[in-house]
């Protein structure tokens, strides 16, 4: 690989392409990362619910405020390129024949690998955190603070809603979602037939909801506030219509509201299996 | 009597008739064998053992009406080996057994681009129902089938999309061969194509099928007998795909002219070679886990329901084991075309191509190693998750390399921008979108809630439509002229090409912004805030369905009615294919070529990359 560059057709008056293409690079880049970084990224969903949506929120600034030099190169360019060296109309000529050059190579590499692994590095720190609210599987590895004393919500899947059990208060269940404010919550998600994904979108919460699989994910809430529940794993017929409201209240609404919901389902407790992490129902017939 | 003798025989014809014979053995066979409700979900309403059969009958008897068991029966009887099958026919051979290599291309082209069509026309259908947010147009079943049928066809027929028309045309001329290793077995890769694709449409007869691509366990278990249609279709592209890889590395690595070595190889081989080693590897675990589906569908196996002792997990790992690796099956012949066409449209040779061949190599390799980031929130292993955040991630360093391979290739050219050049530029915009969101994706803390949501739905469409279609179109406007012996209206490529990108992006940027925003794939409903975007996507969907006619009253006019005799090289490239007559004669050389160079010797003088007349013509 040679780095020869010049060569037939190429004359001393010739512009320095590169010197351009990296001051337009480093002016764009200067002017683009800011904006991104102030404006677009504090933006971009799943918004703050929990703190678990704000460490979402945090990489997702980070990560859009990386790539943002890159893609500014890239389009500085591929501008540069596309229009710079334009073939005139009838042309014949060839360019000139550079077959490499080390030293680009070189820099290109080790730049793509130092990001990759800064991304990867700053993505695993991240994660560890608190778990980001992602389903963690029955043994859960990043903890929110206070954890052990966190208050347990049983999510369960079913073609097609979700119910939700409340230990705490007798194994109570429930088709509202309603959450304490600034608790730290740990979510069990479970399923009863097909592989359902429990999707509380503002909270930034998502754990798939697997037959006999207890699947953990932790929330720390903050103020009041609805959210959206939706399935996101393909479950059957109406996984379009698998959705819900949920609803973060302060301490004293919240015990109100569990005081009501247990007497709706004092009733029906009788039918209800114990509370347990897990459910093995008879096999259902065909839905779809 | 000659119109008759000549639809006796061993074409399509006789293969459906068989077809169709083959089918109602199968089914009633099945019936005789054992009585219905054969699964653990205990149904009643339907055998499943007499669908499979049913399509296995059907395939079997379609393969033996081509022809296909003519050669090993002839062998038996103690005939000679022949290689030839309907090499010099005139318009009949594109409806048979052939063995050459450029009617298998040819029919790959146009079998590919019907199907790739009518997964285009569920495209639209499914934007249709999203033009409203709670009405419906279709009932939920019908839309989750089309769904299906969409992801289905689209990922299952264009795995083939590039390797099928341009590899199994094109690796013979440009090393130098007169045929592929296995000839029987490439023209046998497409008609189980065909055959495949066909099932999978007539999945609506049987119910339909809810589960999408993907194919999930323990959803498919429970499903309609039109599952089995899916099953089956998946299997066959299993095995199609398979033999393709084979025959193509085979091809490659036994087949290459003398003086084409390793460092003189096309980089467009390299990339058939790197794809082809992958479906080899990754096809077979399809084939299996789509056994074990079966199985549990039909002979009361639990391999996939936890209250039985199996595990939903379990499918979801062997789906992505192959399922990853199968998306670079798509992404990396769109590497290989893109750079292949770069040198020639650019007028220099191709920047850096040992970095290139590592760059597919990389990705090929890399590629085995990050299959549960698709199980980031799925209640995998946690620790295992910043492993595959890790090796996804790497997955950017050699896919870089091809970057910058293309970029530095076009640094101080003469570029022309014809269609295919055109084409190739936008391959790398699409592919830069893809591949930064799909940081997104990789980084795990952000995949919680883009996971399963129109955001990844809109990257893999930039990086699979992007990427793999507008490279296949590339190719058919670079290839065409050569491969259908007619020239293709330029100004009417350009309106195509100037439509597909607009509306492209138009149709896929806002399903960035709608996935953020909550709406998950794949649902037939959706929140009413978001209608506006779901319409402008709508909308920009239609009119990229309608640059498509473009394309097509482009090919048809221009094959089938102008006639305008394309010219031998009209790109003026140094690559083997341009330097045979348009058409290429039915074996390729008189005498087989000695290469003296890599094809991209742009801007180095007179130098032919390979002498004409080398070793006498001793093969086959």
């Amino acid at each position: 690989m040679s780095s020869e560059p010049t060569t037939a057709g190429t004359t001393a008056r010739e512009p320095n392409h590169g010197r351009i293409v990296i001051v337009a690079w480093i002016i764009l880049s200067l002017i683009a990362t800011p904006l991104v970084a102030i404006y677009l990224g504090p933006i971009i969903p799943p918004g703050n619910g929990t703190a678990q949506g704000t460490e979402q929120v945090f990489d997702n600034q980070v990560m859009t405020t990386l790539i943002t030099p890159l893609l500014c190169l890239l389009l500085v360019y591929f501008v540069y390129t596309l229009t710079e060296f334009r073939a005139k109309a009838g042309s014949t000529a060839d360019g000139p024949a550079i077959r490499g050059d080390s030293r680009v190579q070189f820099i290109w590499i080790v730049t793509t690998a130092l990001m990759t692994l800064a991304l990867a590095a700053f993505g695993t720190f991240e994660l560890l955190q608190t778990g980001s609210g992602g389903g963690q599987g029955p043994s859960p590895i990043a903890f929110p603070a206070n954890h052990q004393n966190a208050f347990e919500v049983q999510v369960i899947g079913q073609q097609w809603q979700f119910t939700y059990r409340y230990p705490s208060l007798n194994g109570m269940e429930s088709n509202q979602l309603v959450l304490p404010e600034h608790t730290t919550i740990v979510f069990h998600v479970t399923s009863l037939d097909v592989i359902h994904s429990f999707w509380a979108i503002e909270l930034g919460i998502k754990a798939d909801a697997n037959p006999g699989v207890d699947n953990v994910a932790y929330a720390v809430t903050n103020g009041p506030m609805t959210f959206h529940v939706r399935c996101a794993e393909l479950c059957g017929l109406w996984h379009g219509f698998m959705f819900n409201n949920g609803k973060v209240v302060p301490q004293a609404q919240f015990d109100s509201w569990a005081k009501g919901a247990e007497a709706l389902y004092a009733p029906i407790a009788k039918y209800v299996p114990a509370y347990s992490h897990i459910y093995l129902p008879d096999p259902q017939r065909r839905a779809g | 009597m000659t119109i008759a003798r000549r639809l006796i025989g061993y074409n399509l014809l006789s293969g459906i008739v068989l077809g169709v014979v083959g089918w109602y053995v199968g089914w009633y066979g099945a019936h005789a064998v054992v009585g219905p409700s054969l699964d653990y979900f205990g149904d009643i309403d339907y055998n499943e053992l007499s669908v499979f059969l049913a399509y296995l009958g059907g395939v079997i008897g379609f393969l033996i009406g081509l022809g296909f068991l003519h050669y090993p029966i002839q062998r038996l009887r103690g005939y000679p080996p022949s290689l030839r099958e309907k090499e010099t026919e005139g318009i009949g051979r594109y409806f048979s057994l052939c063995t050459d290599h450029k009617v298998v291309g040819i029919q790959y082209l146009w079998g590919v681009g019907l199907f790739f069509f009518i997964g285009g026309l569920h495209a639209m259908l499914i934007r249709f129902q999203l033009l409203s947010p709670s009405r419906e147009a279709f009932s939920a079943g019908t839309y989750l089938t089309i769904v299906g049928i969409h992801g289905t066809m689209m990922m299952g027929i264009m795995t083939s999309g590039i390797l099928g028309p341009f590899a199994n045309y094109l690796v013979p001329l440009m090393i130098g061969s007169r045929r592929m290793a296995f000839p029987r077995i490439e023209s046998l890769t497409f008609w189980l194509l065909m055959s495949a694709a066909t099932i999978l449409q007539t999945t609506v007869f049987f119910g339909g099928f809810p589960t999408g691509w993907t194919g999930y366990a323990p959803l498919s278990n429970q499903s309609n007998p039109g599952m089995d249609c899916y099953i089956l279709f998946f299997a066959l592209v299993g095995i199609s795909i398979t033999l393709l890889g084979l025959n193509m590395c085979a091809t490659i690595v036994t087949m290459r002219a003398p003086g084409l070595t390793w460092t003189r190889l096309p980089i467009f081989v390299w990339g058939a070679l790197s794809t082809a080693t992958l479906m080899v590897l990754a096809a077979p675990v399809l084939i299996a886990v789509l056994s074990m589906e079966a199985l549990d569908r039909t002979a009361q196996t639990t391999f996939f329901i936890t209250a039985a002792g199996g595990s939903s997990y379990l499918y979801e790992n062997l789906f992505w084991v192959f399922g990853h690796p199968e998306v670079y099956i798509l992404a990396l012949p769109g590497f290989g075309i893109v750079l292949e066409l770069l040198p020639v449209f650019a007028r220099k040779p191709l920047w850096g191509y040992r970095l290139a061949v590592a760059g597919m190599m990389g990705v090929a390799l890399l590629s085995w190693f990050v299959w549960q980031h698709h199980l980031f929130v799925s209640g995998m292993n946690g620790d295992l998750r910043p492993f595959y955040m890790l090796s996804t991630e790497l997955i950017s360093i050699p896919t870089g390399f091809t970057f910058l391979c293309g970029m530095m290739t076009l640094w101080r050219g003469q570029i022309r921008f014809t269609v295919p050049m055109l084409f190739c530029c936008a391959w790398f915009f699409n592919f830069l979108l893809g591949g930064l969101s799909g940081v997104f994706l990789s980084d795990t803390p952000s995949d919680v809630t883009t996971h399963g949501s129109f955001f990844s739905m809109a990257h893999f469409h930039y990086t699979i439509m992007g990427g793999l279609v507008f490279a296949f179109f590339a190719g058919i406007y670079y290839w065409g002229p050569k491969m259908f012996g007619y020239e293709l209206n330029e100004r009417l490529g350009k309106i195509h090409f100037w439509t597909m990108f607009i509306f492209f992006n138009s149709t896929f940027m806002p399903l960035f912004a709608i996935g953020f925003l909550g709406q998950p794939r794949r649902v037939v409903t959706y929140a009413h805030w978001l209608q506006f975007l779901n319409d402008w996507a709508s909308v920009s969907a239609f009119l990229l369905g309608a640059s498509m006619l473009v394309f097509l009253y482009n090919l048809v006019s221009s094959v089938f009615f102008k006639k305008i005799p394309a010219a031998a090289n009209p790109w003026n490239s140094l690559s083997m294919e341009w330097q045979l007559p348009t058409p290429v004669p039915v074996h390729n050389f008189d005498k087989i070529p000695v290469f003296s160079s890599d094809p991209y010797g742009y801007g180095e003088g007179p130098t032919p990359t390979f002498t004409p007349a080398g070793a006498p013509a001793g093969r086959d």
